[in-house]
């Protein structure tokens, strides 16, 4: 690849919104504990402050037991914060968002509706007439590419199917920030590429914003705009890294970029003593 | 196995089945073939063996009474009816009485259940003298329903609801508290309400155990009715039993508990049919066994 080429890319990091500077979530300084059964408190989160801009995808990296799902708790409204502020779009986050969109670690869609119900569930909590929410489901069910499978339930699909009935439920209900738990960390690794790549094509056609918790920072890097590294708990943000690789991307092709392998070597770096750190704490016990 | 071509590739599924395959497909149905003789084996060991010691003189046919005996005291029944009256009279007055009682016990027991799992403060309140309630063996108060219901059919109702309720009721509690979190959360950021948290979301993942509970409970429901009628009663599989046990016909007795334990496998058989139409999701092989 040319120089040139590169020098511009990192110019420009991203044509998208974003870079204007309009912010879609921020933390100010938040910290969320909870008590233990021992009565003692835990603190996950400690003063914690980061940005999303608008129509950025930001992926959330950091060790186990880093309180990465609940920042995301936090963001979504699902949780209050101890202290600190939330906004999303500019307000204050009080009770559970009409604006994001949340998809869970574990499967979460409704194990006694079928594919075409599930995905029509959004739309009809939100008042949405039954049969014109499902005229919707019906088109996000082809979007996924489940067209077939309207009447199938959920335990007779694939993990992967089972998923892109969650990533349609979810989308269907045109969300501002997208909040993502480690979705596909259950898949197989064909299938995650497959899952990934389908997940930057919807997402390049809306204009959400999106927060995407892994561990793996292969998956965080080939889809991120920006990459933040999550401190053990309690968390804070340790570092924050662009991610100026050209988009549309191929998940399963940037992982030859030679850029690629430059920013996994960086963060791998930051990261890597975080890692030893949770992992020394988890054998050693809650004590030490 | 002869060599195949190397252009046809073997198509396993539609090719006979050759050597060890059909052993182990042969020998399958030998060990069913052989469960199936020894289940009637043991039926006619037993029933063989108590009618062989009654005719031998082993047995006194007016204590233990007597296969052959039941049979005709089925048959003579069926077709000539009962000295308390037809057959079918009977049955039909019982299914009644454990029917209505499964239904109003259901219902009963899935409103307080699911209102006691969805709110803590009711559950605080109300939870201790439910547990109170079930502790009492619910046969004594039958005796208390035929005094105060009379001899008809609502005695009968009232003790099978009282033994229905609380097997559904804990069911249908513990179905709401045991919902998985992560769908809530998932409902509650798709944008529903609490009555649709209620009525989409905790009830029908409370409804495999409600369901799971029907059969136990429609159990229940005939053991009040037949109890009931025992106590006391006109009519009845109960009255049937206990007028022949006053009679010492031996028979009659057993001839009642072969007819009751039919109608419970068919009436079991049903409750099956319903639950699989309560909760068409749920794959086959979650369905209980035997």
């Amino acid at each position: 690849m040319a120089l040139g080429q590169d020098v511009a890319a990192k110019g420009k990091p991203s044509p998208r919104a974003w870079a204007q500077g309009e912010q879609a979530i921020e933390l100010h300084g938040v910290t969320k504990r909870f008590r233990t059964p021992s009565r003692a408190f835990y603190t996950a989160v400690r003063d914690l402050s980061f940005t999303v801009g608008r129509g950025e995808f930001c992926c959330i990296v950091g060790p186990t037991g880093s309180g990465k799902s609940t920042t995301l708790g936090l963001i979504s409204g699902l949780d209050a914060p101890s202290r600190g502020q939330v906004l999303v779009m500019g307000e204050p986050v009080k009770g559970v968002s009409r604006r994001a969109a949340y998809m869970f670690q574990t499967d979460a869609i409704f194990p006694w509706k079928n594919v075409l119900n599930n995905v029509a569930t959004g739309p009809i909590y939100r008042g949405m007439p039954v049969d014109r929410a499902r005229r919707r489901a019906r088109d996000w069910v082809t979007r996924v590419g489940l067209a077939g499978f309207e009447d199938r339930y959920p335990s007779q699909l694939s993990g992967g199917m089972r998923k892109r009935v969650a990533l349609a439920q979810s989308l269907i209900n045109e969300p501002e920030i997208l909040l993502m738990d480690e979705p596909f960390g259950a898949l197989d690794v064909q299938t995650r590429t497959l899952m990934e790549n389908e997940l930057l094509d919807l997402w390049s056609q809306t204009s959400a914003s999106v927060v995407f918790v892994t561990h793996d920072l292969e998956e965080a890097i080939s889809l991120a705009d920006r990459v933040l590294v999550f401190t053990t708990a309690p968390a804070t943000v340790k570092r924050a890294y662009e991610i100026d690789l050209p988009r549309p991307r191929n998940v399963t092709e940037i992982r030859f970029d030679p850029r690629f392998t430059r920013l996994y070597e960086q963060i791998w770096d930051d990261l890597r003593s975080e890692v030893v750190a949770a992992y020394e704490r988890s054998t050693k016990g809650p004590d030490a | 196995m002869s060599v195949l071509p190397k252009a046809q590739t073997p198509d396993v599924t539609s090719s006979a089945l050759v050597g060890e395959e059909l052993e182990a497909e042969l020998r399958e149905r030998r060990l069913g073939r052989l469960e199936r003789i020894l289940q009637v084996a043991v039926f006619v060991v037993i029933v063989g063996g108590w009618e062989a010691s009654v005719r031998l003189g082993l047995a006194d046919p007016f204590f233990f009474g007597q296969p052959w005996g039941i049979i005709q005291t089925i048959w003579r029944w069926s077709v000539r009816g009962t000295p308390q009256g037809p057959l079918w009279l009977h049955v039909a007055v019982t299914l009644e009485e454990t029917i209505l009682a499964f239904l109003i016990g259901v219902v009963l027991g899935v409103v307080a259940g699911f209102a006691l799992g969805r709110n803590r403060t009711l559950a605080a309140i109300f939870g201790p003298y439910v547990r109170m309630g079930n502790a009492i063996p619910r046969v004594i108060l039958g005796s208390i329903f035929v005094i105060w219901l009379g001899l008809g059919m609502a005695s009968k109702v009232a003790l099978g609801v009282t033994l229905t309720f609380f097997i559904v009721f804990f069911n249908a509690f513990q179905g709401v508290r045991e919902v998985d979190p992560n769908l809530v959360n998932n409902a509650r950021i798709l944008g529903a309400g609490p009555r649709q948290l209620s009525f989409d979301v905790m009830l029908p993942s409370a409804l495999g155990w409600i369901t799971s509970s029907l059969h136990t409970s429609f159990g229940f429901a005939l053991v009040g009715a037949v109890v009931g009628e025992f106590l006391g009663a006109t009519h009845g599989l109960g009255y049937l039993v206990a007028t022949a046990q006053g009679a010492f016909n031996a028979n009659g007795v057993f001839a009642a508990m072969v007819i009751l334990s039919i109608v419970a496998l068919v009436a079991d058989a049903l409750v099956t049919k319903l639950e699989t139409r309560l909760t068409p999701w749920r794959p086959a092989v979650e369905r209980r066994g035997p």
